[in-house]
């Protein structure tokens, strides 16, 4: 029972973080039907401006929960400036061309984002200060559950029912909706459609930088490359629950998250990567649109 | 001011870019001795740099508008002047015996870099089959072609069977793995497809990677041999010009069995799949047969390259077929122009010759190498070569036949 418990949360743990990663991805998907490859780079990029600004606070002599808000907030900042200034130089020229042009240029900014980190920085792994600061709460339930443990699940819970709610109720959420059922009729209506899809991808940023730092800090090391796996499977999260499809991601990333955690603690854990692959092609088999994406069969 | 307005954005861009760039290129924190580096001097090249770049990207923009026309008119001269018999034979010719003269003019070395390169155009023209005929958007193409290469491996080691034995058998076993792929996803529509592909590719690495009893793992296979020449032993320069002549050999195959398959009758379906799988289907082409089909040749390619592969380099492991090697493939195949043959052969050889050439840059290769991907989209999103579409006529002396025979594609 010990066993499982520990399991189903490192689950929950892992699959909460590919589900904020996923968000990113299935929202500029649900907008450009485009794979956005970079994305993965972005959440890489949260993770070492946070570790940055947390040394420079650190050797400042500043300690605790200030250093923990203000790492987060500049690099929550700086992945969404880098977001949206990919979208401009990427993806926007592109806008009217066919859809494979627009994922090659994503693929060429993932590798040139990977080696300008490399290369401006250090293509070692790098320790991940703990930000979590000392807590009696957090202490009191170690018994059940890892402190970093508990802090992700509530995090992303938080994030994700915020953004849910921003979709639903703001002017701004029902633009991004209208935009990505049908780009054309939003336009006609008078939304700034290139002002929604530079919003959606600060936001989508956002949720991937705030993923890299929980993240980061939970595993504890970080080089250039950690972006590459994370998209991968942030992708594969997204593409399970249906893309384009915001609750699709969640779902997504908690069932990947659950398979590879039950899947490395009960069968082996050399093939931690080849459950999760293994599960989506299993249900796309039998659901070709995802857990809860909307079948769209084409009629005419 | 003539330029005034630009060089004040220009301005504003490179401001934008000093501060984008700064954590991770100015500071460097060493956290083993808690030492801070500041390296302003990234921060002004960067400013400058982005400031020129965005003032020429933005004269190139008013230049652009101002003679749009003439480009677009100017291409599809080129394309009509291309297609001239008259023209392109010669030029054919040439090329033929620049293929022929190459290895006794040029160094071992260059040899090497030449062969791989023939192995990339194999596999673009193989993936073109897959992605720009049918378009079924494959992200997983390097699966069929490491199938190949550790068939050759593990069946000569096993077996002792030899090079000619096993160029075929790869073939077969990596297109009958195109099968096993492409049946679950007969079903799936676009991205769903590329993605499933990309686990496919991913589980099969994963497992080469761990499962040592049968792969022996990270550390791969070596000493594979060299494919044999009626029995002579070949020194190693005389068996990469051998290597080199074999693949300029199986190219023009490739080129000349694609380009047959094209205009057939399978071929059509696939273009007509890849413009409209609704209507395609409404014309009584069979979808399942047509998609199959495309895994399957397309794989065959990548199989025969694989086992090339492998007899060139005489060593493999898992870490030659990564996801980075799809990508690169599918991007020879997009630069290319979607379904035309010169244009994959041409982007083939500018992709990989490329960052060979580069390495003087050493580090900076890959991400010059990222840059250009960008770059080429930016400036020519319909790939180097756009095909134009060819006019079917029906020539014959009798009556055209009956009506069903010529809806049918």
């Amino acid at each position: 029972m010990n066993f499982f418990w520990d399991l189903f949360l490192g689950g929950l743990t892992r699959g909460s973080i590919y589900a904020l990663i996923a968000l990113g991805y299935t929202m500029v998907y649900g907008i450009l039907q485009l794979i956005n490859f970079a994305h993965g780079e972005i959440y890489m990029i949260g993770a070492f401006t946070a570790l940055i600004v947390a040394s420079i606070l650190t050797l400042q002599g500043l300690a605790g929960l200030p250093v923990l808000i203000l790492a987060g907030l500049i690099a929550v900042l700086y992945a969404s400036a880098y977001g949206f200034t990919v979208e401009k130089i990427a993806y926007k020229p592109l806008r009217q061309a066919s859809r494979l042009s627009p994922l090659i240029s994503a693929i060429g900014m993932s590798i040139f984002l990977q080696n300008y980190v490399m290369l401006a920085q250090t293509s070692d792994f790098l320790p991940f200060p703990n930000l979590l600061p000392p807590s009696d709460f957090l202490d009191a339930i170690s018994v059940w559950i890892g402190p970093s443990d508990f802090v992700i699940i509530v995090t992303s819970a938080v994030v994700m029912i915020a953004l849910s709610l921003l979709l639903k109720f703001t002017k701004m959420g029902r633009a991004m909706r209208a935009t990505a059922q049908d780009r054309e009729m939003a336009m006609l209506t008078g939304v700034d459609v290139n002002r929604i899809i530079s919003r959606t991808f600060i936001i989508g940023s956002s949720l991937a930088a705030i993923g890299g730092i929980l993240i980061a800090s939970h595993v504890g090391r970080i080089n250039f490359y950690i972006g590459f796996n994370a998209g991968i499977k942030a992708f594969t999260a997204a593409v399970l629950g249906g893309i384009g499809s915001i609750p699709g991601a969640m779902v997504g990333g908690l069932v990947l998250g659950l398979a590879e955690s039950f899947g490395t603690g009960y069968i082996s854990s050399d093939y931690e990567s080849v459950f999760a692959f293994a599960i989506l092609i299993l249900i796309l088999i039998f659901k070709p649109d995802g857990i809860l994406g909307r079948s769209s069969q084409q009629k005419v | 001011m003539k330029y005034f307005p630009e060089l004040k954005k220009s301005f504003v861009i490179a401001l934008w870019f000093m501060l984008l760039t700064f954590p991770i290129l100015v500071i460097r924190v060493n956290t083993i001795e808690n030492i801070v580096v500041w390296r302003w001097i990234n921060l002004a090249l960067i400013g400058i740099a982005a400031f020129v770049l965005s003032f020429l990207w933005q004269l190139y923009l008013k230049h652009k508008t101002a003679a749009a026309p003439d480009a677009a008119a100017h291409q599809s001269a080129l394309v009509r002047r291309m297609s001239d018999p008259k023209f392109y034979r010669p030029f054919l010719l040439l090329i033929g015996i620049l293929a022929l003269v190459f290895p006794f003019v040029a160094s071992h070395y260059q040899i090497n870099i030449m062969t791989t390169a023939l192995i990339y155009v194999m596999l673009g023209l193989g993936l073109n089959i897959e992605v720009g005929l049918a378009g079924l958007l494959d992200l997983g193409y390097v699966a069929f072609y490491a199938v190949g290469a550790y068939s050759y491996a593990l069946l000569n080691y096993h077996f002792g069977l030899g090079f000619w034995t096993l160029l075929p058998a790869g073939a077969l076993i990596a297109a009958f793995f195109g099968l096993l792929v492409g049946f679950p996803v007969l079903r799936l529509r676009g991205d769903y497809l590329a993605i499933v592909t990309l686990a496919f590719a991913e589980i099969l690495r994963l497992v080469l990677e761990n499962w040592n009893a049968f792969s022996f793992g990270p550390s791969g296979i070596s000493n594979i041999p060299r494919p044999g020449f009626f029995g002579i032993d070949l020194t190693l320069e005389q068996s990469a010009v051998y290597m080199y002549f074999l693949l300029v050999a199986l190219c023009v195959l490739t080129v000349f069995v694609i380009h047959r398959l094209q205009h057939s009758r399978i071929g059509r379906a696939w273009v007509a799949l890849r413009e409209d799988e609704l209507a395609c289907q409404a014309m009584g082409v069979d979808k399942t047969r047509a998609k199959l089909t495309a895994f399957a040749l397309g794989a065959t390619w990548a199989g025969m390259a694989g086992v090339l592969f492998a007899a060139k380099t005489t060593f493999i492991n898992p870490a030659s077929f990564t996801f980075l090697e799809s990508a690169m493939i599918l991007a020879i195949v997009v630069l290319g122009g979607m379904g035309s043959i010169v244009g994959v052969i041409i982007a083939a050889l500018a992709i990989i010759l490329l960052p060979e050439y580069l390495r003087v840059l050493g580090d900076y290769r890959m991400i010059l190498f990222g840059a250009a991907l960008i770059l080429m989209m930016i400036f020519r999103p319909r790939g180097l070569v756009t095909p134009a579409g060819k006019t079917y006529e029906f020539r014959c002396a009798d009556p055209p036949p009956a009506p069903e025979e010529k809806g049918r594609p």
